[in-house]
């Protein structure tokens, strides 16, 4: 079953396809985040699953063990998470910010507010 | 300590400094430290350039682990080049920053400036590294420094300029590690010069090709490539004025590196320009970068806007450079990447002046103002030159290696449209100069004064450096052809 | 919330616990899973448990905004400083050789400072997100309820 056999890379394209319809069709920007927080997520899932072997085992030096997940995925990963933790701390803090001096924090809303202040 | 051992610290001197800055009190203290951090990078970069054009790569590994294992710092003539263009404009840029800042910025400056010393740290390190995945967290690094300092607007619209820039700028850079995440599936490696040694084998696995075209798209978000472009007007117009000097002279350049060492020393151009047909998409969004950024920037009336869009029609002459994939080519682009640097900055540095003394960088504000700001105003036309691409200038140059480039591959209808777009570049710098000299000052308008000296200078100065590098081009030229050839390698061509 | 008696009495069997895991990922992340980032941030949960139940102005008076800025800076400079002493003993910037005679043991106790100094920077940088979002809901309504017809959305 190869399409099984895959499952994780599925698990990371509809996540990422979630993720990324969020942030294109949602107007709320908190929504916007959290859609952009799936996206990054999903990415982490796809370096996380590459480093699994089947059948391996912690990579902690000890006796009696011979193969060993990779652990430079998870490193890599958890870097990549604290990029994501700092970039949802900055965009919520915006929109905290674009709440009280827009009152809103509909893009819907805020649209043309570019175009309309030029006058 | 020989250079080797000092090479790192141009990306550590900031970072470092970044943490001491910030809890520095006042005004005045954060900027000197910020400055002599900027000039000493710049210091070092300046030396490492010959040595890296002289010598070929350097490599600094960290923690003394052996790349691949360990993250190295790779240095050629390419990134020498566009280290010494970034830590140099933050350097200029911090000369003209005190008084735009302290205009534009309520209370202590300790952490503006901390996340401008990030901002600088991040892009300086993804230009220095050998490491893929470093790029990405530079990137991310200098990224999460510019989404706060342009919030750091006075204009209630730059708050929603960040947020758009945001989500923008972070989907680019997932695409970037979605791409890395590919690379590394099948090689096995994140280290550049040793992907690049693996690579060759895997030409035919799609995941090598899909990691190529995920790269191109998350880079040309980041780089403003014509219908990625989005984020770039607005962050521009309603960032502080300092910030806006220093993006427009750095971010999109270094995004365009990096889209280059994927695409030349990771992927080889044979590859590259072969898989995807990377030649005709790069010139035809080059193409209509340069027109779409030159048309729409003749209709704006905010004058940072109008710059922004012309920096979107300039990224697109740099771009055309590198999809023609030749020597020249590649050697215009550079030349364009280090003097629109220039340019651009001028041009902003100017407004900015305008907009310190006046407040307001609509066109109509500007009317009648040439005569009270005359050396601000001729500043602004001087550089206008430049971008227009008038002969001993800077701009000239880079055009007419373009011009060179294109009729090389025989592609004359390209000099065309480089004319055509320059023509444009001539109306709407013109319709500011008509603005600033022609036209009445309006009736009720305040006396305004000239900017003060300490705008003035800073200015003046990268106005003359335009002149400088339209004159005496034995730098520019020489640094942008190591650094095309240090990408094209031993000289691979087109088939 | 600190009246309800379930959560008070839950919340102080529960945080000593939290800050001792935080503190045992911190110092065993050497040579097993753990490690600064992961430690920083059990360390400040239990500080924001705290804060969740007593409330902020009690948070603030067992570490307060100020030294959450100097150390979470702080901890950057750890970093970096103990990445330069490689380079001042000759050695390349965060190598951990040239630190002590024995390279195991240099290893060993380079990394204990360096991930110290992340452990340090990501629990001040937790609380002080969490602090700076809370106490700006706060202020806002405070700014509100101050007659100030322009302010209200």
């Amino acid at each position: 079953m190869t399409l099984l056999s895959f499952f994780n890379y599925w698990v990371v394209i509809i996540l990422m396809m979630v993720g990324f319809y969020c942030v294109i069709a949602r107007g709320n920007m908190v929504k916007k985040i959290m859609g952009l927080n799936l996206f990054q997520t999903s990415v982490f899932i796809l370096f996380v699953s590459a480093g699994k072997i089947v059948g391996g085992s912690t990579p902690i030096l000890r006796d009696g063990v011979e193969v060993y997940s990779n652990p430079l995925p998870h490193v890599i990963v958890l870097t990549a998470i604290v990029v994501g933790v700092a970039i949802t701390a900055v965009g919520l803090a915006l929109a905290v910010r674009i709440q009280e001096a827009y009152g809103t924090i509909e893009d819907d809303h805020l649209r043309d507010d570019f175009d309309e202040e030029d006058d | 300590m020989n250079l080797l051992a000092l090479m790192p610290f141009i990306v550590l001197i900031p970072l470092i400094a970044s943490g001491v800055v910030a809890l520095l009190p006042g005004r005045t203290l954060p900027w000197v430290a910020t400055l002599l951090a900027a000039l000493a990078s710049a210091v070092i970069a300046a030396l490492v350039l010959p040595e890296a054009i002289g010598q070929g790569p350097m490599s600094y590994p960290f923690g003394n682990w052996p790349p691949p294992i360990g993250i190295e710092y790779r240095v050629d003539a390419a990134n020498a080049f566009v280290a010494l263009l970034v830590a140099g404009m933050a350097a200029i840029t911090l000369l003209w920053a005190p008084k735009s800042v302290a205009a534009e910025i309520e209370g202590r400056h300790g952490t503006f400036y901390a996340l401008f010393l990030l901002a600088l740290a991040g892009l300086l390190g993804i230009t220095l590294t050998g490491d893929a995945f470093n790029v990405f967290v530079f990137l991310e690094i200098s990224s999460l420094a510019t989404y706060a300092l342009i919030a750091y607007g006075q204009d209630r619209r730059a708050l929603l300029a960040a947020f758009r820039y945001l989500i923008m700028g972070t989907v680019g850079a997932t695409f970037l590690l979605i791409g890395i995440a590919f690379l590394y599936m099948v090689t096995g490696t994140l280290n550049m010069a040793d992907l690049a040694e693996r690579l060759p084998e895997l030409r035919d696995n799609n995941a090598v090709r899909a990691a190529l075209a995920f790269i191109i798209v998350g880079m040309g978000l980041k780089l403003a490539l014509l219908p990625l472009h989005l984020w770039l007007p607005n962050a521009y117009a309603y960032a502080p004025n300092f910030v806006t000097a220093f993006l427009a002279g750095t971010a999109t350049k270094v995004a365009l590196y990096v889209m280059l060492r994927f695409v030349f020393t990771v992927f080889a151009p044979d590859y590259s320009f072969v898989v995807l047909p990377l030649s005709t998409v790069l010139m035809v969004l080059a193409v209509a970068g340069m027109f779409a950024g030159s048309w729409v920037a003749m209709f704006q009336i905010h004058l940072k806007r109008m710059l922004a869009y012309s920096s979107v029609a300039q990224v697109g002459y740099m771009v055309l450079g590198v999809s023609l994939a030749t020597l020249t080519g590649l050697t215009a682009a550079f030349l364009h990447l280090f003097n629109h640097a220039l340019i651009k900055t001028a041009l902003f540095m100017a407004i900015g002046c305008v907009m310190y003394r006046t407040g307001s960088a609509k066109l109509d504000d500007l009317r009648g103002l040439g005569r009270e700001m005359p050396w601000t105003l001729t500043a602004f036309a001087l550089a206008g030159l430049s971008i227009i691409g008038v002969p001993t200038t800077a701009g000239f140059i880079s055009k007419w290696y373009l011009v060179l480039a294109s009729v090389e591959v025989g592609a004359w209808w390209l000099v065309a449209l480089i004319v055509i777009t320059s023509l444009m570049a001539v109306y709407y710098i013109w319709r500011v100069i008509e603005a600033a000299w022609f036209s009445p000052r309006p009736q009720g308008a305040v006396a305004v004064q000239e900017a003060p000296l300490a705008l003035l200078l800073p200015t003046w100065l990268v106005v003359g450096l335009n002149f400088y590098f339209g004159l005496d081009t034995r730098l520019t030229v020489g640094a942008s052809t190591a650094a095309a050839e240090a990408l094209l390698g031993a000289g691979v061509a087109l088939p | 919330m600190s009246d309800n008696g379930i959560l008070r009495i839950i919340a102080r069997f529960l945080i000593p616990l939290i800050l001792l895991v935080g503190l045992y990922i911190q110092f065993h992340g050497e040579y097993s899973p753990g490690g600064g980032f992961q430690a920083g941030v059990v360390f400040a949960v239990g500080w924001i448990l705290y804060v969740l139940i007593w409330g902020l102005e009690r948070g603030l008076k067992v570490i307060s905004l100020k030294a959450m800025y100097v150390l979470s800076a702080a901890g950057v400079l750890l970093y970096a400083g103990t990445g330069l002493l490689g380079v001042l003993l000759g050695g390349k910037y965060l190598e951990f050789y040239p630190l002590l005679e024995s390279p195991h043991a240099a290893q060993q106790a380079g990394i204990i400072v360096v991930e110290f100094g992340v452990g340090l920077t990501v629990a001040t940088v937790a609380m002080l997100i969490f602090t700076l979002f809370a106490r700006r809901r706060s202020e806002w309504i405070a700014a509100l309820e101050q007659d100030d017809p322009e302010q209200r959305p």
